[in-house]
């Protein structure tokens, strides 16, 4: 059976990029993004959808022709609902319509969405309704909070039984850079944050951590066999040898997800988005910060018993 | 290492094999499906956001449960001090407790024995969770205090949680829709779910109305504004009407008859003035007493009422012997439809709240279906032209482990009868790319070790060793992270959660099995010198 096609190297053969000298560079903008989405959260602040608010939400479409964003804010305006946030979503007939949590219960936000219908009139067409009461948004954004909390911890007890503990620091620094730096993209966008979004940061915590546990295989895999190599070459060695790996699952991964960005329809647009921006920051992070974040920590160099780590070791850790 | 024995070939086979064809089903529509045998008609059921639907979540009002159980053992109390002649004043409420004071104080330890009396035992649980339903103490002077043990109120909420569960039940049954989700949540909540009905407006009121109906006299005594404005006379109160602006009524709180004793409630229209009302039939007992009411109030109102407001008062012109009746009170078609619904589905234990209301139309579902297939077509051509580009022949082996891969979690889905939602089909289309991964990690291994000068066969078998560790690591971390999701998740995200799960799982299988299997059967057949990647 002869196969006449040669596949395409993406990343030839002695490719040597020496990843560990951009380690200061990539400090400062990663350590500059981190700043920045702080004082985004400080100024700005999350666009909280319903699920973290509490509030109702209305997808609307229009039957005659596209929707007189204008007219319906109007329209809305009179009803004395409070803040009601109108927005064009995905084709220009939809709209979505948000509103605040009325004060007076149950029946009182029933009352709004039907005087929201009502004000609409005929060639309306109620896509979606959701309501989202007080009580269960403030138990949504603990239980967000409680998964991210967890998913982080459980990793870094996996990746320290598995590695060392300066491993599963390495790589618990890259999720939290990567979490909480696509967190500063919905600030800095002002996209709706609801608990899709969470979702989405939830894989990407699993989805970087598989490319950093990867490239950390490699290391300790080279720190077994090159016990002489100083570690910033021997960190180089093993990123350029997992890169081909790293650039063949990224583009597999990214371009599905485009696939579903573009055709996934307007619901999951944002859920897309948020995974597609942390695969591309978590490849980042594990390439420019997680790997290098080792030679910053101090590994132990000899891999080759139970023996307890060198005393060099131990104290460059204790200079951290 | 590069031998499979011929029954692990067969096993490998027959699990792929039985991933695409139980994902067949899913191909067609359900007419189309008649023909088979029941086990091959296994589909995914879609989630709410996808067929459309509304998603209700209930929360039981557990502080009129406790009311209720108060105001039950304030009356238990006051017949067992009755009986035992104590005196006794300012019986009653007070907070979560009942007080009573009593007059002599040497009666104070004859009453405590009586009143501990009252305390039944709690029907044991599987915790062991025995003791008594009420807890009995000397307060100050000659107070005595009665209070509901925590263990009562919780069996109380958990028993009224399960009977809500069925009237809900019977009140879903009766608007005939398909296939409603009924849960209970936590200590005190209720999930429901009904597919295809997207008035979540109507669900709503088909499910939140306690629903307690009960009759009553009027008490012409005084006018209701009187009472209001002085105070009811004992044993009478005030009730408002279910009309915005109509007057309130002056009724005797005694009930006559209930929803309890109701067999039968019909929608059906006045024969005289032709608009929509309720017809109810009572059962022997309730038929009795109505009728011994009705005998000696001739010419006197009695009230209708629901849920403590008054639907109508009609004069009772002569005694209503039958057990028969109708309710009017200037209903819609619908409404007279609802009440009869909830009439016969009877009361709820206490009002339910809902706190959270997800609804989504038909079309928006159909739309996302749409949306949904497109993606995942897709990305499933993208990756395969991105992994044969790569890897050329390994590329192909990776695209039938995909194939493999895709249907394996669909016929799990559909095995388990796990509800696919628009982020599960998400879910799937992200697991195309991911699972790739652990062939990415094999091949480039093979790629490595061939160049080091291995043999063929040398670099592949350590190149699929090799890629082992990583390839465990790799997805057991990603795994935790989606168990957590699910643990935690709600609703659509669960089933994200779900189809990551099972979609990392089958990539394992499909990278350490079937594609190594093609690899060794490929290597048997054709004894290559190079590796061609």
């Amino acid at each position: 059976m002869a196969f006449a096609f040669k596949p395409i190297e993406l990343v030839p053969q002695h490719t040597n990029i020496p990843f560990a000298s951009y380690f200061r560079v990539c400090l400062t903008i990663s350590g500059t993004l981190i700043l920045v989405t702080i004082v985004l959260l400080a100024t700005l602040g999350l666009n909280f959808g319903i699920d973290f608010r509490g509030g109702t939400l209305i997808e609307i479409r229009t039957t005659n022709g596209p929707a007189d964003i204008g007219a319906i804010r109007s329209n809305l305006g009179g009803l004395d609902l409070g803040e009601v946030q109108i927005q064009k979503f995905g084709a220009p007939e939809e709209v979505l319509i948000r509103i605040a949590e009325q004060p007076g219960g149950e029946q009182a936000q029933q009352e709004a969405v039907d005087k929201i219908q009502a004000s609409l009139g005929q060639n309306v067409e109620l896509r979606r309704t959701e309501v989202v009461g007080a009580t269960v948004s403030s138990e949504l954004v603990q239980q967000a909070l409680i998964a991210l909390v967890l998913t982080c911890l459980g990793i870094f007890v996996y990746v320290w039984f598995r590695f060392e503990w300066q491993f599963a620091l390495g790589a618990v620094v890259a999720l939290f850079h990567d979490v909480f730096i696509t967190v500063g993209v919905f600030s800095a966008t002002q996209l709706d944050f609801d608990l899709t979004i969470v979702a989405a940061l939830l894989t990407i915590l699993g989805y970087s951590i598989n490319d950093t546990v990867v490239i950390y295989d490699r290391i300790r895999e080279n720190l077994r066999k090159y016990k002489k190599k100083p570690i910033n070459e021997l960190i180089n060695l093993s990123v350029n040898e997992t890169l081909s790996r790293t650039v063949m699952t990224t583009g597999t991964t990214l371009l599905a997800l485009m696939a579903l960005y573009l055709f996934g329809g307007e619901v999951i647009r944002g859920f897309t988005f948020a995974i597609l921006f942390g695969i591309v920051i978590g490849t980042y992070s594990s390439v420019f910060i997680a790997a290098p974040f080792l030679i910053f920590l101090g590994v132990k160099r000899d891999w080759s018993g139970v023996k307890a780590p060198s005393p060099g070791s131990e104290r460059r850790a204790a200079d951290v | 290492m590069l031998y499979f024995d011929r029954w692990k070939i067969i096993l490998i086979v027959t699990i792929a094999a039985g991933g695409l064809l139980f994902t067949l089903p899913n191909l067609f529509a359900p007419s189309q499906l008649q023909a088979l045998p029941g086990w091959m008609q296994m589909r995914m059921p879609l989630g709410l956001d996808l067929q459309g639907g509304s998603h209700l979540l209930l929360q039981m009002n557990s502080k009129e449960l406790r009311d209720d159980l108060l105001e039950s053992i304030a009356g238990d109390a006051r017949q067992a001090l009755r009986e035992a002649r104590i005196g006794y004043s300012g019986l009653g409420r007070a907070g979560d407790e009942v007080r009573v004071t009593i007059r002599k104080p040497e009666d104070v330890e004859t009453a405590l024995t009586k009143l501990r009396d009252l305390a039944r035992p709690l029907s044991s649980t599987i915790l062991g969770g025995s003791g008594r339903d009420l807890e009995v103490e000397r307060g100050e002077g000659n107070v005595i205090r009665l209070r509901p043990s925590p263990a009562a109120l919780t069996q109380r909420v958990s028993a009224a949680l399960g009977s809500s569960i069925e009237t809900i039940r019977r009140r879903i049954d009766a608007l005939g829709t398909t296939e409603p989700t009924i849960q209970r949540q936590g200590e005190d909540r209720i999930l429901l779910q009904v597919p295809g009905f997207d008035d979540p407006a109507r669900l709503k009121t088909i499910v939140g109305q306690t629903a307690k109906l009960t009759f009553h006299l009027v008490d012409q005594t005084m006018s209701a504004s009187e009472a209001i404005s002085s105070r009811p006379p004992p044993g009478s109160a005030v009730y408002e009407s279910t009309e915005a602006g109509a007057p309130p009524y002056l009724l005797q709180k005694r009930t006559i008859v209930s929803g309890e004793d109701l067999v039968d409630a019909q929608p059906t229209f006045d024969r005289r003035t032709n608009e929509p009302v309720v017809s109810f039939r009572f059962d022997s007992s309730g038929a009795q007493r109505f009728a011994r009411v009705t005998k000696e109030n001739v010419g006197r109102p009695f009230a209708i009422v629901l849920d403590d407001k008054v639907i109508s008062a009609p004069v009772i012109r002569e005694p209503i012997l039958g057990g028969s009746g109708q309710i009017s009170g200037n209903f819609s078609v619908q409404e007279a439809n609802n009440l009869a619904i909830l009439l016969r589905s009877g009361a709820l234990p206490a009002s339910l709240q809902v706190i959270e209301e997800r609804s989504v139309g038909a079309s928006l579902g159909a739309d996302s279906i749409e949306a949904g297939k497109v993606a995942g077509v897709i990305a499933f051509v993208a990756v395969v032209a991105f992994m044969i580009g790569g890897y050329g022949l390994f590329g192909i082996f990776a695209v039938v482990a995909l194939i493999v891969n895709v249907g394996l979690i669909i016929a799990t889905l559909s095995l388990l009868q796990a509800t696919l939602t628009l982020p599960g089909i998400a879910g799937i289309a992200l697991t195309m790319g991911v699972a790739v991964d652990s062939n990415v990690l094999i091949f480039e291994r093979i790629r490595e070790e061939s160049r080091s000068g291995k043999s063929t066969i040398l670099a592949i078998e350590a190149g699929f060793s090799r890629a082992y560790s990583t390839i465990i690591d790799a997805n057991l971390t990603g795994l935790l992270g989606g168990i957590i999701l699910f643990w935690l998740g709600v609703g659509p995200v669960r089933g994200f959660a779900v189809t990551l799960c099972i979609g990392i799982l089958a990539s394992m299988f499909t990278a350490i099995t079937l594609t190594r299997l093609l690899i060794v059967e490929w290597l048997r057949i054709t004894r290559p010198q190079t590796v061609p990647i």
